[in-house]
């Protein structure tokens, strides 16, 4: 079970953690809803972005774009715009979007409504994961108690704006919590990704301009309101990291941008089981090239990450442990793109087929020595070929894994040889 | 399909700018009608929707919480992905599959239960983590299984 993390200046999941936190009664009493008034009555557009542009918040979804800067791209004078939430969190290793709604679904809800009000979008769409079905419930409920209060629906916070949202299921789609394929769901289509440029902003859901966010992203603004971007920024800025795997405690944790994977495992998740030892873990979800025990003390932030070979993407740290195979490890996170690939474009489609194909015969003993050397040539094809980036963030790790762990390959292969297969 | 089912449809059509959007929620509420999408549901969404059928029957099949077979009154979904993966959810879904006596894709005889792996459920702190039709399971281990499916039973 997860346990609360010991951060006593906690910004966001202080809100999760606290009891009673899906009533909008309990949530108002602890300042809830004020952020979200103000951006509807008190503060312009421009002064919300400039909060936001000071907080330095980037997307929490994977692609860590400057939030601030997202919303420039809308155009102002457009008359018909939407925000798009995308809460169809399916990195593997991901949980704090499902945590933030289970705890404090008015978080979002506020987050949504200063969204909406400064770009001036009037409808909103939540894409929601099918099987999150607690957060659904929790979710239509908190925007009806919204809608009571006079929050959601005309003249939110007795304003000139008007905000209606639309909880939407996902229906088990990986590639669908990409943007455009997003996009593409939402009208009722297969999930595949778009061609951008252009990009939503320009022409999202139904052509019209859209703000597509990621749920955290949202709940961090009614923080960044609450606090001011000054004192936001000097909780860290805080990030929502998701920690699970082979660690004592696996949980969301909120720590400061810039903590040490090290801290993370060993402090927060409580390290290791009894017995076992460190062997790698996923910074940013399995779409992120691992590290190993000689980057411990990397810094979870997005330039010491990339300096690393890898991504902070969504903060999802998986972390192995040495009764763990990579071979299986890399085999199952390959099969799940395999399984996920929309089939648009070959080197996706097929690439990852091959690659699974290659490491079923592995995993059953009918491995070939030249099957490594297969394995970096599919993984060269597939580089920079890819339509979207769920193709593209299959080689970077099969490659990192036949470079660090090839004698757990070799070994495999060679125990199959001597089998006489 | 039930005009009930018909006007909910249409209801859910409602909030969004074109109907092509309500597709996959009316996809569910068809299928919560009959357990499965047949091929006459597909027409009867499409009907309601004003879709072509070729249309509906693609998206239908892109997406993995549709069944176009039918399948058991309780799905049961077990997480396999690599954060379950390292919790022992392999020696869940054996244990499961002794219980039923089905391999993961399959239906039971009796019509009880469907079998399926899941990708990530995102409730990795609680793996391995289980979804038996909405009933998110934290934590469990093979010794649970027994008494986890009783309460389907």
């Amino acid at each position: 079970m997860a346990t609360e993390a010991a951060m006593p200046e906690s910004a966001l999941l202080r809100w999760v953690r606290a009891e009673g936190m899906a009533e909008i009664e309990q949530y108002r009493r602890a300042g809830g809803y004020d952020a979200a008034r103000r951006a509807a009555t008190e503060l312009t557009p421009d002064q919300v972005i400039e909060m936001v542009t000071a907080s330095g918040l980037r997307g929490k979804g994977g692609a860590g774009f400057p939030t601030a800067q997202k919303w420039k791209f809308i155009p102002r004078a457009a008359p018909v715009k939407y925000v798009v939430v995308n809460g169809d969190e399916g990195e593997p290793g991901t949980f704090k979007d499902r945590t933030l709604i289970e705890g404090c679904p008015h978080l979002l809800v506020e987050g949504i409504l200063i969204a909406a009000v400064t770009i001036g979008a009037r409808k909103v769409y939540v894409y929601l994961r099918r099987e999150f079905y607690r957060c659904r419930r929790l979710l239509e409920a908190a925007i009806a108690q919204a809608r009571g209060a006079g929050f959601v629906g005309e003249r939110i916070f007795g304003s000139d704006h008007a905000v209606e949202i639309v909880v939407h299921p996902g229906a088990g789609a990986y590639i669908a919590g990409e943007e455009t394929a997003l996009l593409e769901s939402l009208e009722g289509r297969r999930a595949m990704p778009r061609q951008r440029p252009p990009f939503p902003a320009q022409a999202g859901l139904y052509q019209q301009p859209t703000l597509v966010q990621n749920v955290e992203t949202l709940c961090h603004l009614p923080v960044i309101i609450g606090l001011g971007p000054e004192r936001y920024k000097e909780l860290g800025p805080p990030v929502l990291f998701s920690v699970s795997g082979a660690v004592v405690r696996p949980g969301v944790y909120e720590a400061p941008l810039g903590v040490t994977l090290r801290s993370l495992i060993f402090e927060h998740a409580g390290g290791m089981r009894p017995g076992r030892r460190f062997k790698a873990a996923f910074p940013g979800g399995v779409s992120s090239v691992f590290l190993t025990e000689t980057d411990l003390d990397v810094k979870m932030d997005p330039d010491s990450l990339r300096q690393a070979g890898t991504m902070l993407g969504s903060a999802a740290v998986i972390v192995v442990d040495d009764s763990a195979d990579m071979v299986e490890v890399m085999a199952r996170a390959v099969e799940f793109y395999r399984d996920e690939s929309c089939g648009k474009c070959t080197p996706c489609r097929e690439g990852t087929a091959w690659i699974a194909q290659i490491f079923e015969r592995i995993l059953h003993g009918h491995g070939r020595t030249e099957d490594l050397a297969l394995l970096e040539g599919i993984a060269a094809g597939m580089t920079g070929t890819c339509f979207c980036p769920l193709g593209e963030s299959v080689p970077p790790g099969l490659v990192a894994s036949l470079r660090l762990f090839r004698d757990e390959y070799e070994r495999r292969i060679a125990v199959g040889a001597a089998h006489g297969r | 399909m039930t005009e009930a089912a018909r006007e909910e449809i249409r209801r859910l059509a409602g909030f969004y700018e074109h109907r092509q959007s309500a597709l996959l929620p009316a996809l569910f509420v068809a299928q919560q009608e009959a357990g499965y999408l047949s091929p006459a549901a597909l027409e009867s969404v499409a009907e309601v929707l004003e879709l072509p059928v070729t249309e509906v029957t693609s998206v239908a099949s892109f997406y993995g919480l549709f069944y176009l077979e039918p399948v058991g009154r309780h799905v049961v979904h077990v997480c396999t992905n690599l954060s379950c993966m390292l919790n022992g959810c392999q020696r869940v879904l054996s244990r499961m599959q002794e219980a039923m006596g089905i391999h993961p894709g399959e239906t039971t005889p009796d019509g009880r239960f469907s079998l399926r792996t899941a990708e990530c459920l995102g409730a990795c702190e609680e793996a391995p983590a289980v979804l038996v039709d909405e009933d998110r399971w934290a934590a469990v281990s093979p010794e649970d299984v027994e008494q986890m499916l009783d309460r389907y039973r």
